[in-house]
């Protein structure tokens, strides 16, 4: 077992001061990145898809929580693991299915694809396929919110993998500096790849990173929605008022493996299937109801909502056109006339 | 009209943008408190204050990914790095990102960001001497300017800050001029002229894709950038004394580059030389090589001569670095073969 057990991680749900609307969006959300993978799984399987994918399964309450403490022009930046990211952000499914058949009514015109899903008209900045590379770019962000004055915060969802990489140190350095108004916050999957932390980490208190900077950090159970609902709203509020970053640590799971097919064979069932057992989706579920927050019908009609904007996502990735085999050319430069030089 | 320096050429158009536009901001080691390692930001903290001149850490990753979060989210960056070889730090910024946001976000993105780098060989050894451009002339997404002279240095700047994808502009550190260290050593190099010294006050903008013929000939055809740019024109000049006509080509962009220019040119002298500081393997002269002998191959009388640095490191030694990089010499033996079958 290289993993840490649920158990050491499990913190219990706080759902004070969370609206019921609130609580509504966040498994909505939550279900949304869920069923948009599982979908994606299945189509995978089935049908000649384009490409590959990296599935957050498990991992929902990350993204769902903290992009539920940002306001709608807040920045967010991803990984190569970012749909869940993006879907938090409300990015539509449809766009997001068009750009993983590779069709021109993609988010991306089917030019990125799964590891490159952005939406600027949400000010969601990309999914990054080189890990880390979004950390200094949220940064800059936040530079540009504060030098423009506009009060808008930055975040940057980046893995455990990410924080041996040297733009983290020298953006973390550049944000404390500054005193930018940016988050990160470390999904900690517990594998990059298939190299626990403690193989590739000399400190495996991540949170506790961000001291070399003077950034505070604090570490949560990132399978409940509420914990990092709470931790996240703080930090974001800090930073909009111009308090400094901070740097958040949400232990989760990735109960699938690296990439698509990728069987995980590195780490025990055993610890998989303890970890099944604290699926964020299914922890969040049974608490509001034992604690009467939502009902039952309130998620069954979520659920329904969302299956059927999954059915119209797929229908409206099949009815885009393929993308053509020139299509790329009006993307390398904002000046057309430099194409030719491009082909 | 006035004469001033290229580095002084920069820091006009840079400040003229920067009191045009709120949204241009200035980053890089030393640009602030230091005015620039070779004087080019001069006074610009002073003037624009550090909300907009950004004294960075030595992390040339961080604040060029910085930049482009930036770029991303209303600011124009222009970002100083301080030798060009100092940019390898941060290749994957510049490459996997900045370069290639634009076409994986389906044209959502924009990233105006200016890059600037002083290269060459100067003396100072392997590490800050190095000649950058077929690197990121490598690199589609990257548009690649080359200023030889301070009046292209103020107009490829200005249009460089004005544009929606990444630019980088290197400069020569030879060619700065007297306001910079090495300028001295510069103004003591009869190769190289003040020619383009002449500069409007006023900011002018220099189309991207447009050479400039710095001499008209008609027995060879000369191209260069930066220094051998200079030591191109001269030696068209002494040849001349020898009844020998070149025509001197500066593409002033590598990316995009003038075709028509050179083709035109090559359609009339029927031999070419072309002289490099960058290293001839996989190098900038290979590429306008491989476009002369693909689109003019039937007008040429030789086969194209190639001036360019030895695939080395740049040594340290003096007499060493003289033989790693073109000589003022090399250019004339070069003429001569290409003319050796008249």
């Amino acid at each position: 077992m290289n993993a840490r057990k649920p158990e050491q991680v499990a913190a219990p749900f706080d759902f004070k001061g969370i609206s019921k609307t609130l609580l509504k969006k966040m498994y909505l959300r939550m279900v949304r990145a869920r069923e948009f993978e599982e979908q994606l799984y299945y189509l995978f399987l089935s049908t000649p898809m384009p490409g590959t994918m990296h599935q957050a399964t498990g991992q929902e309450a990350v993204a769902v929580g903290v992009a539920s403490a940002l306001e709608p022009d807040d920045y967010v930046t991803s990984t190569h693991r970012g749909h869940g990211h993006c879907i938090a952000k409300d990015v539509p499914l449809d766009l997001m299915m068009a750009e993983m058949f590779a069709r021109r009514n993609g988010v991306c015109k089917g030019m990125g694809g799964s590891m490159h899903l952005c939406d600027f008209s949400r000010n969601m900045l990309g999914a990054f396929g080189i890990v880390g590379a979004g950390i200094p770019i949220a940064t800059g962000a936040a530079l540009s919110s504060k030098v423009r004055g506009s009060n808008q915060v930055a975040v940057s969802f980046f893995g455990d993998g990410a924080i041996n990489e040297g733009v983290f140190h020298e953006a973390l350095n550049m944000a404390s500096l500054w005193n930018l108004p940016v988050v990160y916050v470390i999904e900690n999957n517990q594998y990059a790849l298939s190299m626990p932390n403690e193989l590739v980490s000399a400190v495996t208190d991540l949170s506790s990173r961000g001291c070399s900077y003077n950034i505070p950090g604090k570490t949560v159970d990132g399978n409940n929605v509420t914990a990092v609902y709470k931790a996240a709203k703080k930090a974001v509020k800090n930073a909009r008022e111009k308090k400094g970053p901070f740097l958040l640590e949400c232990i989760t799971y990735r109960m699938r493996g690296h990439a698509r097919f990728e069987p995980a064979s590195y780490r025990n069932k055993a610890e998989v299937a303890e970890w099944e057992k604290y699926d964020p989706i299914n922890r969040f579920k049974q608490s509001v109801i034992k604690e009467e927050k939502l009902t039952q019908e309130d998620l069954k009609k979520i659920e329904q909502q969302v299956e059927k904007e999954i059915e119209e996502a797929v229908a409206f990735a099949e009815s885009g056109e393929h993308v053509g085999p020139h299509d790329y050319l009006q993307y390398i430069y904002e000046d057309q006339t430099l194409v030719g030089e491009a082909a | 009209m006035r004469k001033i320096s290229l580095s002084q050429a920069l820091n006009e158009a840079m400040v003229q943008e920067m009191e045009a536009d709120e949204h241009v901001i200035l980053m890089g080691e030393d640009v602030g408190r230091f005015n620039g390692a070779f004087h080019v930001s001069d006074g610009m903290l002073e003037k624009f204050g550090p909300d907009r001149v950004w004294d960075t850490p030595i992390s040339e990753a961080g604040f060029m990914g910085v930049g482009i979060g930036a770029a991303l989210t209303g600011l124009r960056p222009v970002i100083e790095f301080q030798y060009a070889d100092f940019m390898f730090c941060a290749m994957d910024q510049i490459v996997n990102e900045a370069a290639k946001l634009r076409l994986m976000s389906g044209g959502q993105a924009s990233v105006p960001i200016v890059m600037r780098a002083p290269q060459g060989a100067t003396g100072r050894a392997a590490q800050h001497s190095q000649s950058v451009e077929a690197y990121f002339m490598h690199t589609p997404g990257l548009l690649l300017a080359m200023p030889a002279t301070p009046y292209d240095a103020k107009g490829l700047m200005l249009s460089a800050m004005r544009m929606n994808d990444p630019v980088l502009l290197l400069e020569h550190k030879l060619l700065y001029g007297a306001a910079s260290p090495g300028g001295g050593k510069a103004l003591s190099d009869n190769t190289i002229s003040d020619i383009g010294s002449d500069v409007p006050e006023e900011p002018y903008t220099i189309p991207f894709g447009q050479a400039v013929i710095r001499k008209e000939g008609h027995d060879v055809t000369l191209i260069g950038t930066l220094v051998m740019m200079h030591r191109a024109l001269s030696m068209a000049q002494e040849l001349e004394k020898e009844g020998i006509s070149c025509e001197v080509i500066d593409p002033r962009t590598i990316v995009p580059l003038d075709e028509e220019t050179i083709l035109s040119s090559v359609r009339k002298t029927n031999r070419v030389v072309l002289v490099s500081e960058d290293v001839q393997r996989g190098g900038v002269c290979s590429e306008i090589s491989t476009l002369i002998t693909s689109k003019a191959f039937d007008y040429l009388d030789a086969p194209v001569v190639i001036v360019s640095a030895d695939n080395t490191p740049i040594p340290f030694g003096p007499a060493s670095e003289s033989e790693a990089v073109p000589q003022y010499d090399d250019i004339r033996d070069a003429v001569y073969q290409v003319l050796k079958d008249i």
